[in-house]
């Protein structure tokens, strides 16, 4: 590329750079290879799992993404509409497009364009910002899952609570786990009502033990899903979810950072002082690197 | 590529076709994502063949968009050759990594 900056100073004692490229993007090159493989070692694990638990005789089937990420701001608050994939198709357009805000800046670097700098690098902050806020509404939509997970409770394992249940109906238990993965005690759906008592409590888990597997009763005893317990699947898929999504989050986080970084040294004059724009470049092949990473991320743990 | 000559016009362009692609195949993408249940009752195929097909339709496009995003965003088309095959070349151990371990997985679960 005509365009690619080589920085004089990275030159030692007259000795060129193996590769055109100047010291500082080659090495974030580097960091980013070796950043891929963590990437790649993180999503091949999610692949062996997931193909482990397909052969596995007698496994609990795998999450089915369209039934776990259904949750769409406004459309769900307001109007109860369960839109799968919806919300996560417009977290990877804001990822993409803060990837071209991100690529425009690194051409308005290479004419020294301070104000057009600033202004895409602006841009691409704001695309990062709102990425990350749609990953922390999602996050809590996948922690806190559906309130309707629970068991069909017949009335007579009721009895023994009070005459209010024991009224010849059946109620739906929403179960409530303890830290350690205990059953604490369960809530009747219709009025909300924690009801911890040892007897009732043992008979419900003689009971889901009787109607499901071991691990399917693990499964429906929590609402949601954290790294010990998940309402929408194996247990595997849960904790990859928060490794993987929560890693790429955190990248998302440092790119925000730089990149604030980065407009306010451009504001100050930084890099016109320095004579060239080069730092745009290097923080923007981190930038895009990001954006590589969830479009691995969003098909595998979304689309497949 | 452009030169400081046309102000960057030509490098402008070519992002804002990038863009576009990354757009197109993400949005066909979810057109197939929301209409391939619909396909496999159209067409009398087994939904497993379809799930297949579909799945391995989007590792497909997902690696047309990588490409896009390492050689036009970030550029590694017009560095020179041998960073390419330096960036490149590690990979190799990774399809290497994704086939050992897809066949590890199966066969812990057949196991079990």
């Amino acid at each position: 590329m005509a365009n690619v900056f080589v920085d004089e100073r990275a030159l030692v004692e007259g000795e060129r750079p193996m590769f055109q490229a100047s010291w500082g993007k080659l090495m974030m090159w580097f960091f980013l290879v070796s950043d891929a493989f963590t990437f790649s070692a993180f999503l091949i694990t999610y692949g062996a799992l997931r193909v482990r638990s397909v052969a596995e005789p007698g496994a609990q089937a795998w999450a089915d993404p369209e039934k776990v990420f259904t949750h769409t701001p406004g459309l769900y608050e307001i109007f109860h509409i369960e839109a799968p994939l919806v919300f996560v198709g417009i977290m990877t357009f804001i990822l993409i497009l803060s990837s071209v805000t991100m690529v425009l800046a690194v051409e308005a670097g290479h004419r020294r364009a301070k104000e057009e700098v600033a202004k895409w690098t602006f841009y691409t902050i704001l695309g990062g910002a709102a990425f990350l806020s749609c990953q922390a509404y999602e996050w809590y939509h996948f922690i806190h899952g559906f309130e309707d997970q629970g068991v069909v409770i017949p009335a007579e394992v009721l009895e023994p609570l009070s005459t209010k249940y024991a009224d010849g109906g059946e109620y739906t238990a929403l179960f409530v786990n303890g830290n350690d993965g205990e059953l604490l005690g369960f809530r009747i759906k219709e009025d909300g009502r924690l009801i911890q008592r040892t007897e009732i409590v043992n008979q419900i888990k003689t009971l889901a033990d009787q109607k499901n597997t071991h691990s399917e009763y693990l499964h429906r005893t929590t609402g949601g899903a954290n790294l010990k317990a998940n309402e929408y699947g194996p247990q595997a898929f849960a904790d990859l979810f928060f490794f993987v999504t929560g890693f790429h989050g955190t990248h998302v986080l440092s790119g925000v950072v730089l990149l604030i970084i980065l407009y306010l040294n451009v504001r100050k004059g930084t890099y016109e002082k320095r004579g060239h724009y080069e730092m745009v470049e290097k923080i923007g092949l981190y930038w895009h690197f990001v954006d590589l990473v969830w479009v691995f991320v969003f098909t595998f743990f979304y689309l497949v | 590529m452009g030169t400081a000559s046309d102000g960057g016009a030509a490098d402008r362009k070519e992002i804002i076709k990038t863009a576009w692609i990354l757009a197109g195949l993400t949005a066909f993408e979810f057109f197939v994502a929301f209409t391939w249940r619909g396909f496999a009752e159209m067409t009398g195929i087994s939904v497993d063949t379809v799930e297949t097909m579909k799945n391995l339709l989007f590792i497909i496009l997902t690696i047309f968009k990588a490409f896009y995003i390492v050689a036009y965003f970030m550029h590694l088309k017009h560095e020179l050759r041998r960073l390419i095959l330096t960036v490149g070349i590690p990979f190799l151990f990774i399809i290497w990594l994704i086939i050992g371990l897809i066949i590890e997985g199966s066969y812990w679960g057949s196991l079990s």
